[in-house]
């Protein structure tokens, strides 16, 4: 599959090709002033034309390493093909990136030009500007305070294309040099630098050919059937592998449309508008919607609640085995489903701008099951997917009907997979990156010289040959007995449950798997109020027998999926207690952004992990805490350990849930 | 559609040349004395705002500073003193009659339709600029619709200008305060006024709203070359954003001139620390 380009094997080839086929097609709709505008393919064609034509009147030459910079806005999208037209290379970078940040980034790809989307972002560069002895030129898109910036090197978008309309016209030949200097262009050619976020050390520059993006999303276009009926919002950043794909790579190639919303505050209400046939979106985006509507049901008169919930219930049902085509769906329900569509999903979905929705997916991390279950049960193709910059996205999908919460499907068309001993997963694809810019030890150190490429991710492929990706590679552990021990993997399973705020797994060099639990306040004490539980503070609603026995139920169902899989049945959880204070990062146990720190809570709670593993039943201890205003003081409290069962390891389960 | 076709850049202060020439007189004010029974709120007090700048006034609380607001849109009339816009004395006006002169404002404590929503509210603005009759417009199509659309068109400027277009349709009432004052800011632009009068835009609100709402303000000023009359009690924003700042106190005229020289005044830094007795 995959590699018959018909010479079309660079994006701007592809668009005067698109410009052709597709000609009255929608290329790129834009809301503006209230109001939809569209530019079709033959007229996007004209737009990047003048776009590349101005580009080069002020000195872009083959080559040039330029940067972009900003939202979602079509003259952004289309800097790309005008850049790369004339050779250039794109280096789209996040646009919330402040400036010392950015100049990094800058500085090391050489730039020559910047394009961005307004004022902040040219304020930006220009503080920058002296650290930047390369960069040459500015052009920005939304002219809005730049009035009265004089520099001679900044250039309104709009002017640029003006300038480069007026030199079409005035010379009869550089239309064609213009085409002839596209089809010098060739697949191996440097496309675009996406730099990783780099979240440990310095920022690496991924470089991707024309090959690895066009090969790849032609692939994409060709397991979800997509063509140029069909229609996408973009809304994430562009500097994001995912969105250079699904915004520019796959609409190139398939001629789908790609719709910029009014502003970033205006993304659902735009999404409902243009209802989206294909759409990504990280676990939080499903997981902030299904609050909306759940919030909203509550306010809604009480006949309407039960409508829902009944509908709901029967989707919950039967809606997923109708979704997969599954047989033993009885006509009554079939017929209550579709009662169901019209009185409830329909509208449901209408309000999610999700009615003409194909296929979605989501990555990035683990969807908690329940969610995923609820956006399939309404009849919404949501699938998982696997992917990294440096494989141009696509590792592993979902191929239709063979859907699970917990893989990430099988490989992409033209990759393959292999795990190390370690448990490290590796692949190689046509999307495999050319390597790091200026940074071949860390090329070597990832990509090995027959092409496989190491993601740092643990995982295994199941049964039925569907990737499961447990943890981080390096936080990966063993157990005594010699079993694998990812603690994410585990801490996951336990915080899907609503009731469970966050978990510590413990184990790495140990006998066995301990956890440590957190109550979520919230939903515990609803069940503590409709349950006649009475209790005075955290410590004692936590320290509960009846929460315990809660605790122990959850522990129970998570160890009965533990031993549902090979890899992971050894590390089943023996023991469990439930904290007596809520893990803070005020205390340094979470980071800001809410991941647990081992290394810290191990420390802080040694006398807790002992007991764990010493076999007593209680144990007293003292923790001290750091209040808001900075005061600390002492938590003191018994708390109780008790032990879970765990259950025999069965490997050959069943075929997919 | 096509993409050249963007509506042209916005020009809000189209359709009236009222003559005047930047930097010259837009609106003076001559010797006003306001009272209220026995009470004198504004005595004897005379200043010009000149086209094209910002024009602050500032003072303690009880100087009379909304009062002269008030005298200038035409809301109060003053026992004695005359007021010129654009070079004519005006006789006893009515605050429509002085907002289809060209003179806008904004209110201390906000004063929207708080049901309508953002766009309403800002349509509402355009009202004086509708020029078909009661009839045609029952009837709606034809001319009727195609004011409309322009009224509209504007009106989207204005929201997109201000960036409020993700609260386009939601009722105001239940708008946070700042985007509020936004939506009030709105109205008065849907106006297309030479002279804006705001009164305290940035009263309660936090160090980056107040930071967005500056930034409207230079932009109207500039872009559109709004001539603006402010009312502030922020002294950061007033010495950043006007060009020139009267004082009241009292009701009374203590100072007059450009940002430094007003806050080197003595008699400016008495009214405001007071002086010991």
């Amino acid at each position: 599959m995959g590699n018959a380009t018909n010479g079309l094997d660079t994006f701007p080839k592809l668009l005067v090709h698109n410009a052709s086929v597709f000609a009255g097609r929608p290329a790129m709709r834009h809301k503006d002033f209230g109001i939809w505008q569209t530019w079709s393919w033959a007229e996007m064609l004209e737009e990047v034309r003048a776009f590349s034509l101005g580009l080069q009147a002020i000195g872009l030459k083959k080559g040039d390493k330029v940067a972009v910079v900003g939202g979602n806005r079509p003259a952004l999208y289309w800097s790309f093909a005008a850049v790369q037209a004339l050779g250039g290379v794109p280096i789209p970078v996040y646009a919330d990136a402040v400036a010392d940040e950015m100049v990094y980034v800058l500085q090391h790809a050489e730039v020559k030009f910047a394009i961005v989307q307004d004022q902040e972002q040219v304020d930006k560069i220009l503080s920058i500007k002296d650290q930047l002895p390369e960069l040459k030129q500015i052009a920005y898109d939304w002219q809005r305070g730049l009035g009265d910036y004089d520099e001679p090197f900044l250039h309104h978008i709009t002017a640029l294309q003006t300038q480069g309309r007026e030199a079409l016209a005035g010379d009869a030949e550089l239309g064609s040099k213009w085409l002839d200097g596209i089809n010098e262009g060739k697949g191996e050619d440097l496309s675009v630098m996406l730099y990783t976020s780099g979240t440990t050390g310095k920022p690496k520059g991924v470089m991707l050919s024309y090959d690895n993006l066009v090969i790849s999303s032609r692939n994409a276009n060709q397991f979800d059937s997509f063509d140029e009926t069909d229609e996408i919002i973009a809304y994430l950043p562009l500097a994001w592998v995912g969105d250079h794909i699904f915004s520019y790579g796959q609409s190139m190639t398939a001629g789908y449309c790609v719709c910029c919303p009014e502003s970033p505050d205006t993304v659902t209400e735009n999404r409902r508008e243009i209802a989206p046939t294909y759409f990504f979106a990280p676990p939080r985006v499903f997981e902030g919607l299904l609050t909306d509507i759940t919030v909203r049901m509550e306010d809604a008169s009480s006949f309407k609640q039960k409508m829902f919930k009944y509908f709901l219930d029967v989707a919950g049902r039967v809606g997923e085995k109708i979704l997969n085509g599954e047989s033993g769906v009885s006509l009554k329900d079939k017929l209550f489903y579709r009662l169901g569509d019209f009185l409830v999903y329909g509208p449901l979905k209408n309000r999610l701008g999700m009615t003409r929705m194909k296929v979605g997916y989501t990555a990035g991390e683990a969807i908690g099951p329940e969610i995923f279950k609820f956006y399939r049960s309404l009849g919404l193709n949501l699938k998982q997917l696997y992917g990294q910059t440096e494989a141009s996205v696509y590792i592993t999908a979902q191929p239709d009907g063979q859907i699970s919460a917990e893989t990430v499907g099988t490989p992409s068309p033209d990759v393959e997979i292999d795990i190390t001993d370690t448990g490290e997963v590796l692949y190689r694809s046509p999307g495999v990156f050319m390597g790091y810019y200026k940074n071949d030890a860390a090329t070597a150190d990832t990509k090995s010289k027959e092409g496989w490429v190491k993601t740092g991710d643990a995982g295994f492929l199941d049964g039925n040959g569907h990737l499961r990706i447990i943890d981080r590679a390096k936080d990966v552990g063993k157990l005594n007995n010699g079993s694998m021990f990812p603690p994410k993997y585990i801490e996951n399973k336990l915080k899907f449950f609503p009731n469970i705020k966050e978990a510590v797994a413990v184990g790495d060099g140990r006998d066995f798997t301990a956890v440590m639990l957190n109550i979520d306040l919230q939903p515990v004490a609803n069940w503590a109020e409709r349950n006649n539980i009475a209790y005075a503070s955290y410590q004692e609603l936590a320290n509960h027998p009846q929460v315990y026995a809660m605790m122990a139920d959850h522990v129970d169902q998570v160890n009965q999926d533990l031993a549902s899989e090979e890899r992971v049945a050894g590390a089943q959880i023996q023991r469990f207690l439930v904290l007596h204070k809520e893990l803070d990062a005020d205390d340094g146990e979470l980071t800001r952004t809410m991941k647990v720190r081992r290394s810290l809570i191990n420390e802080r709670y040694e006398p807790l992990i002992e007991a764990l593993y010493d076999g007593s039943s209680e144990r007293f201890v003292e923790t001290e805490v750091v209040f808001e205003d900075g005061r600390k003081g002492n938590i003191s409290a018994t708390v109780k350990i008790e032990d879970a069962k765990t259950y025999a390891p069965q490997s050959m389960k069943e075929a997919a849930e | 559609m096509n993409a050249h076709t963007k509506p042209p850049a916005m020009n809000l202060n189209s359709g009236r040349d009222d003559g005047v020439a930047v930097g010259e007189e837009l609106l003076s004010v001559d010797n006003v004395t306001l009272r209220f029974g026995g009470v004198t709120a504004i005595e004897d007090i005379s200043f010009d705002i000149r086209k094209g700048e910002v024009r602050a006034i500032i003072g303690p609380n009880g100087a009379g500073k909304t009062s002269m607001l008030n005298v200038i849109n035409g809301f109060y009339h003053p026992q004695e003193g005359t007021i010129r816009f654009r070079g004519e004395t005006r006789t006893k006006m009515k605050p429509y009659e002085a907002a289809a002169s060209g003179i806008a404002r904004t209110f201390q404590n906000v004063a929207l339709f708080t049901g309508m929503s953002t766009l309403d509210n800002i349509m509402s603005g355009r009202s004086l600029k509708m020029n078909k009759n009661f009839i045609t417009q029952m009837f709606y199509y034809g001319p009727a619709r195609d004011e409309e659309i322009e009224h509209r068109r504007r009106v989207e400027e204005i929201i997109d200008f201000l960036e409020i277009a993700h609260i386009r349709r939601q009722p105001v009432g239940k708008l946070p305060y700042g985007l509020q004052k936004r939506v009030e800011l709105g109205r008065a632009l849907a106006l297309e006024p030479d002279l804006l009068l705001l009164d305290e835009p940035m009263a309660g609100m936090n160090l980056e709203e107040k930071e967005d709402m500056s930034r409207f303000i230079i932009d109207v000023n500039q872009q559109f070359g709004t001539t603006i009359a402010l009312i502030e009690h922020d002294m950061g924003v007033v010495m950043d954003l006007a060009d020139r700042v009267v004082v009241l106190d009292y009701g009374k005229k203590i100072a007059d001139g450009i940002p430094e020289e007003v806050q080197a005044s003595q008699e400016v830094i008495d009214a405001y620390l007071g002086v010991p007795h």
